[in-house]
């Protein structure tokens, strides 16, 4: 549905994003995630026709968004981060217009209404100005605003900023009831919101896509494979020593401790915690404590974060063939 | 059609819910009122007719300045409160949401401008004037008024903040009368070109004298014409910025 070639984007002299290369699918739910300032809501703008990028071709449905923004704009939904709300107008007056401006007829609009307030939990606040609403209220507006004329594509820009916990498990919800029915692109730089609903992760870092695919692929593609953790009595050399011994074993740190008592964090390919604690136990080494610390998506976006696009190129063996992990090459 | 129509109704009715066109309309009026009383009238017996053409030359000031206040909420109002990207990713073109904006604007400044027409009224009171001749001055108030609400809506499409729209259609407004200052200390050709683009000091005043040239009203119309033309340009290059 889209395709994004090689857009770069400046502002001035400053590049918001570089060489930009992915595709999307009809129908899928992608996250873009990246720190404040990785090119997220640059790219969205790009693909919502607001921008356009200094080099590279974007095209939505094979439309070029340099020539046709208008046709695409037909099939498009838009949440930006600040929701485009006129104070004035009450809920239902504004969400009309936003369905006239997106040339439906009176009828089909207000046969539409009562679904999309539904959808977003604004049948009370039908009447009130929109001046008068929280920023909750508010921000679900601006995504009735978004659904109302039953887009193809629909593009929240950072959905869920500014909710409190109990509003972002409803925007969760409310944009796990729009999958399947839309193509959804969103973006976020909260981990968990992205892994909760999204089919694939774009992560963008300084304006480059540093890495892309589930969010399993994303852990496959950075090779950490497993971490874990352990305490155990004994001297440094000798436990240092069984732990290479160990098949996969691929880093072995030693984080602080005494002579006789050691805290280590390993890096392995699999989890080999079975071997590790026999081999352990079997040198006599008295061990304490040995756990798997969980690779969430969190740790992988520090990870990446860091190391940006080189940390891609410095483990391409561990790429499964095949899948979307394969950056710039999608 | 369809879509500047949709642009005027929404705009007409945020200027009747906002505070901000009462305040303007209010104070305008207000200070119509008063000049009227201490400047047109006067405590001299003076002739019917030139207390209309010092009514027409008060209102041509005030319609100027409502012109320049009305226009900061055109554009800039839009972008500083994000609402533009709304319309920027609906289908519909520039062209229509400047033109919208402004038949919207140009609506609310006529009635502003129309409601005056007690006070023109009152010479009848104790004198007599011609219709005609207030007809012309009002359509010369309804030219300034609209090509003032242009030159606004150009400055509002530059400006990132209503504040600067307004100062900025202020400085455009003041340019294009100090052409005529300047032309007064420019000699030959160089005076008439300058004279030519003074909407108050040069196309107005026929208008105020009852007098109806085609000369005026193709200026008015043509400066309309380019500035909404460049607000849409300037619309349209932001999606390069």
């Amino acid at each position: 549905m889209i395709r994004v070639e090689h857009v770069t984007k400046y502002y001035g002299n400053t590049p918001a994003i570089r060489d930009l290369d992915f595709e999307i699918q009809e129908g899928e739910c992608v996250g873009f995630l990246g720190l404040n300032g990785a090119g997220k809501t640059t790219t969205l703008r790009l693909l919502s026709c607001l921008l356009l990028p200094t080099s590279g071709k974007v095209t939505v449905r094979g439309l070029d968004v340099e020539t046709d923004p208008h046709e695409i704009r037909k099939f498009i939904g838009f949440l930006p981060d600040q929701p485009p709300l006129y104070p004035e107008m009450n809920v239902a007056d504004y969400l009309t217009f936003a369905g006239r401006l997106r040339k439906m007829e009176n009828s089909a609009i207000q046969k539409r209404l009562p679904e999309v307030m539904d959808t977003c939990g604004l049948t009370d606040v039908a009447q009130q100005p929109i001046h008068s609403l929280s920023h909750g209220y508010r921000q679900r507006v601006g995504i009735g605003q978004a659904i109302v004329h039953d887009p193809d594509l629909l593009i929240l820009d950072e959905p869920i900023n500014g909710l409190d916990p109990v509003q972002i498990v409803e925007m969760r919800e409310m944009i796990r009831a729009l999958r399947g029915k839309h193509t959804i692109l969103l973006s976020s730089h909260i981990l968990s919101e992205i892994e909760q609903t999204c089919d694939r992760i774009l992560m963008l870092h300084q304006g480059q896509l540093a890495a892309q695919g589930t969010e399993a692929q994303l852990a496959e593609k950075l090779g950490t494979g497993v971490t874990i953790k352990l305490s155990a009595r004994g001297e440094r050399s000798a436990l240092q020593s069984v732990l290479q011994s160990v098949p996969g074993v691929v880093d072995v740190q030693f984080q602080g401790g005494t002579d006789s008592l050691q805290h280590v964090v390993v890096r392995t390919a699999e989890d080999v915690r079975e071997q590790m604690a026999k081999s352990i136990v079997s040198a006599d080494l008295g061990l304490l404590s040995l756990e798997r610390e969980a690779t969430g998506l969190e740790q992988i976006f520090v990870q990446l974060s860091k190391g940006g696009s080189q940390t891609g190129a410095a483990t391409p063996g561990h790429t499964s063939p095949g899948n979307a992990a394969a950056g710039g090459e999608a | 059609m369809k879509s500047i129509g949709l642009i005027v109704r929404r705009e007409l009715a945020a200027y009747l819910r906002t505070p901000a066109g009462y305040i303007i309309a209010g104070v305008m009026l207000l200070w119509q009122g008063i000049t009227f009383n201490a400047y047109a009238v006067g405590s001299e017996p003076s002739l019917s007719t030139d207390v209309l053409l010092r009514f027409f030359e008060v209102a041509g000031g005030t319609t100027i300045v409502s012109g320049v206040l009305f226009s900061m909420r055109l554009l800039a109002e839009e972008r500083s409160n994000g609402t533009q990207t709304l319309l920027f990713t609906s289908p519909i073109r520039e062209g229509e949401i400047v033109v919208g904006k402004y038949l919207a604007s140009f609506v609310f400044l006529s009635v502003v401008i129309l409601l005056s027409l007690y006070l023109p009224a009152l010479i009848f009171v104790n004198g007599k004037v011609s219709y005609g001749h207030i007809a012309s001055g009002y359509l010369g108030l309804l030219f300034l008024g609209g090509s003032t609400l242009a030159v606004g809506m150009f400055a509002s499409s530059l400006a990132k903040h209503p504040f600067l729209a307004v100062l900025l259609a202020g400085m455009f407004a003041a340019l294009l009368e100090i052409c005529w200052w300047v032309a007064r200390i420019s000699e030959g050709s160089w005076a008439s070109i300058f004279e030519y683009f003074s909407p108050f000091y040069n196309h107005f005043q026929p208008f105020r004298r009852g007098l109806l040239q085609l000369s005026d009203v193709v200026f008015f119309v043509t400066l309309v014409y380019l500035m909404l033309l460049a607000s849409t340009r300037v619309l349209k290059s932001q999606r390069w910025q």
